[in-house]
């Protein structure tokens, strides 16, 4: 008899659900730099105006794609029947979605990280802050994904819950967003980077276990 | 206390005239601390004549904001872990006063804050902040029971977004604090800072009772109809089903 | 194997009082059942009668409002829908499943027995309703689990593959197994107890 390794199984389960053949990482992506550029065109393109707010696009940036990428991960779980089937597992609820909430972050999150020199430069944000600034913005990621994961578990059984499952998470967003952006302005040798660790920590404390009792509820 | 409350009989009983008692009392509060604080009260230039007045329904507003979203969270605990119908409904009735204490806080902030400061909305100040997140937090909530299926799913739902929320709250706090910190222009003064008169402290802090009061009553006057209202479902369920 | 639990408990599962309540209706109350090895109990009832909302409290997905359920055993649960994601093949579905649960078994052997070798490689999607189901039921093989609770297993199945799955379900009764199925239409294999809802 092979050891069962559920969790392992989840965690690739959602990883290939999350690349959907490129899907999830591409669409995000384009998401995040659609986002992003749609800012010049409002504000207007003087460099000064722009260097000022850069770093703030790209987390509100980064806090929407956050949002979009989770918010049919567990609905579609409900619809296809297979959040009943790990309902009912020995294997704890909370840590399916944490394996899920987390695979999801490393394919459509992660990368955008990677996108936040090059996107900030042509916001024209001091490129010498941008590379240490991607650990923020790693870090602040995981958090949205978590919360918005959360967000995403509550509305799972509301067609079309998308706004309602933003009006969920935007809340819990700020500290993050707060967090993050002063981080990203102070460096890695500010404060701010560790309050935003924290406040990640904070969210995968206590994330999991919310999502897990709102897919019970769902399944229910 | 909490099994006293916890049968719906007594509740009705003993809502039927402490409600209005509440809603009365609170009123007459609120005249004499509007009384104090509209006439009474001397008027401070400084801090911008007599519009700043609009603090003695903004201060108790924003600490109402905050204490209803505490209590939202403290019954949907009790929701959540001993079951009791009340703690559900004392939730869903006070979500949409809080939120409308959170919409009076921030209206009477912009109120006071365009006069004395020039701009319709401060995003300076944190209390401010604090409180537009609060608004969010109470819509989410409503939104979110009015989404599902069952009134034993919305419950449910509720009371995890709430104790979600409530966690959440001392960090929003902080982090907003911070921010507000940092981006503060010094010469801001906000009205409940260390330096605020003796003579000002008494009706604000009488008008925080009596609007916790009156907002008591009104509570207890959202969960009378809720009861009615289940009351009422019960018996169309009975009728529809032939019995 | 599914004997030597059987020989282990008393009884497979038990419910004792059972009541559920959606919104105002009361679907059903005061209902108890036991199931012994070897044992098939059907639930019946018309669309919406509470047969999957009681299934459902039996296989512990939704909490009762009244009563209590006890499962000693482990089960397997084949519900309404087929657990298979639109860009999942039957070979994925079973390899996943498979290492959740710890299956020695092999896939495509499994597929095999279950009629569906043919579309082993083909997503989800593109599966027609009856291959859907049949891969769903093919969860039944990879582990052993004393108790199956089944939600319309037959639903969308033709002649052949309602033949299978009893096939299936006697096999596994023999064995020292116990069924709990939702039906609609006459059970193709013998019910040693039925519940009407």
């Amino acid at each position: 008899m092979r050891s069962p390794s559920p969790l392992r199984a989840a965690f690739r389960q959602a990883l290939g659900e999350a690349w959907a053949g490129g899907a999830g990482v591409l669409l995000p992506i384009g998401f995040f730099a659609g986002a992003a550029m749609l800012v010049p065109f409002t504000v207007g393109s003087e460099a000064s105006q722009l260097s000022s707010i850069g770093t703030g696009i790209l987390w509100v940036a980064l806090a929407l794609a956050s949002l979009v990428s989770m918010e049919r991960v567990f609905q579609a779980d409900l619809e296809d029947g297979v959040l009943e089937l790990w309902a009912q597992e020995e294997t704890p609820l909370f840590l399916v979605a944490a394996a899920k909430i987390i695979a999801h972050w490393l394919v459509s999150g992660l990368p955008l990280v990677l996108l936040t020199p090059p996107i900030g430069i042509a916001l024209q944000v001091d490129p010498g802050a941008l590379v240490p600034a991607m650990l923020a913005y790693g870090l602040g990621g995981l958090a949205f994904f978590l919360w918005g994961g959360v967000a995403g578990a509550l509305a799972a059984s509301v067609a079309r819950g998308g706004l309602l499952i933003s009006l969920l998470a935007l809340p819990l967003f700020v500290p993050t967003a707060i967090f993050g952006a002063l981080a990203t302005i102070e460096g890695p040798g500010g404060p701010s980077l560790l309050f935003l660790s924290a406040t990640t920590l904070f969210a995968l404390s206590i994330a999991p276990f919310a999502a897990s009792a709102a897919l019970r509820l769902a399944v229910d | 206390m909490i099994r006293a409350f916890a049968n719906p009989h007594r509740f009705m009983a003993l809502s039927r005239w402490l409600a209005p008692a509440c809603l009365a009392v609170g009123a007459l509060l609120m005249v004499w601390s509007a009384w104090q604080g509209l006439w009474v009260v001397p008027q401070d230039d400084y801090q911008g004549g007599d519009i700043m007045r609009a603090m003695f329904i903004h201060v108790p507003s924003a600490w109402l904001a905050m204490a209803s979203y505490m209590g939202l969270a403290a019954t949907s605990l009790i929701w959540f872990v001993w079951r009791h119908e009340l703690a559900d409904m004392a939730a869903k009735s006070i979500a949409p006063l809080g939120a409308a204490y959170t919409a009076l806080c921030l209206a009477t902030g912009s109120i006071w804050g365009k006069p004395t400061w020039g701009t319709w909305w401060l995003w300076d100040d944190a209390r401010m902040m604090s409180v537009l997140v609060m608004f969010f937090l109470f819509l989410g909530y409503m939104a979110l029971r009015a989404a599902m299926e069952t009134r034993q799913k919305a419950a449910r739902a509720g009371a995890i977004l709430a104790m979600v929320g409530a966690v959440n709250v001392p960090l929003i706090k902080f982090s907003v604090d911070i921010w507000s910190s940092i981006h503060q222009d010094a010469s801001v003064l906000r009205l409940d800072g260390p330096a605020m008169p003796p003579v000002y402290l008494t009706p604000l802090l009488i008008g925080g009772l009596a609007h916790m009061i009156f907002f008591a009553g009104l509570t207890m006057m959202l969960m009378r109809a809720e009861v009615w209202g289940r009351r009422g479902d019960v018996l169309i369920a009975r009728k529809l089903s032939g019995s | 194997m599914a004997e030597n639990a059987a020989m282990m408990h008393e009884f497979l599962i038990k419910a004792a009082g059972l009541g559920a309540i959606r919104g105002e209706r009361v679907l059903f109350s005061d209902l108890s059942l036991e199931v012994k090895a070897g044992e098939a109990l059907v639930l019946r009832g018309a669309n919406g009668a509470g047969k999957s909302t009681l299934l459902r409290m039996l296989g512990g997905l939704s909490r009762p409002d009244a009563g209590a359920v006890e499962r000693p055993v482990r089960h397997h649960w084949i519900g309404h829908r087929n657990g298979l994601k639109p860009h999942e093949t039957p070979r994925a579905h079973l390899t996943h499943w498979g290492r959740v649960w710890g299956s020695n078994a092999n896939a495509r052997e499994i597929a095999g027995q279950m009629g569906i070798e043919r579309p082993f490689d083909v997503a989800g999607r593109l599966l027609s309703a009856g291959q859907k189901r049949r891969t769903a039921i093919a969860r039944l093989l990879l582990a052993d689990r004393p108790l199956w609770l089944l939600d319309e297993p037959f639903s969308a199945l033709d002649t052949q593959g309602k033949a299978l799955v009893t096939a299936l379900i006697d096999k596994h009764r023999a064995s020292g197994g116990a069924v709990i199925a939702a039906l609609h239409g006459e059970a193709p294999f013998e019910a040693t107890g039925e519940v009407q809802l």
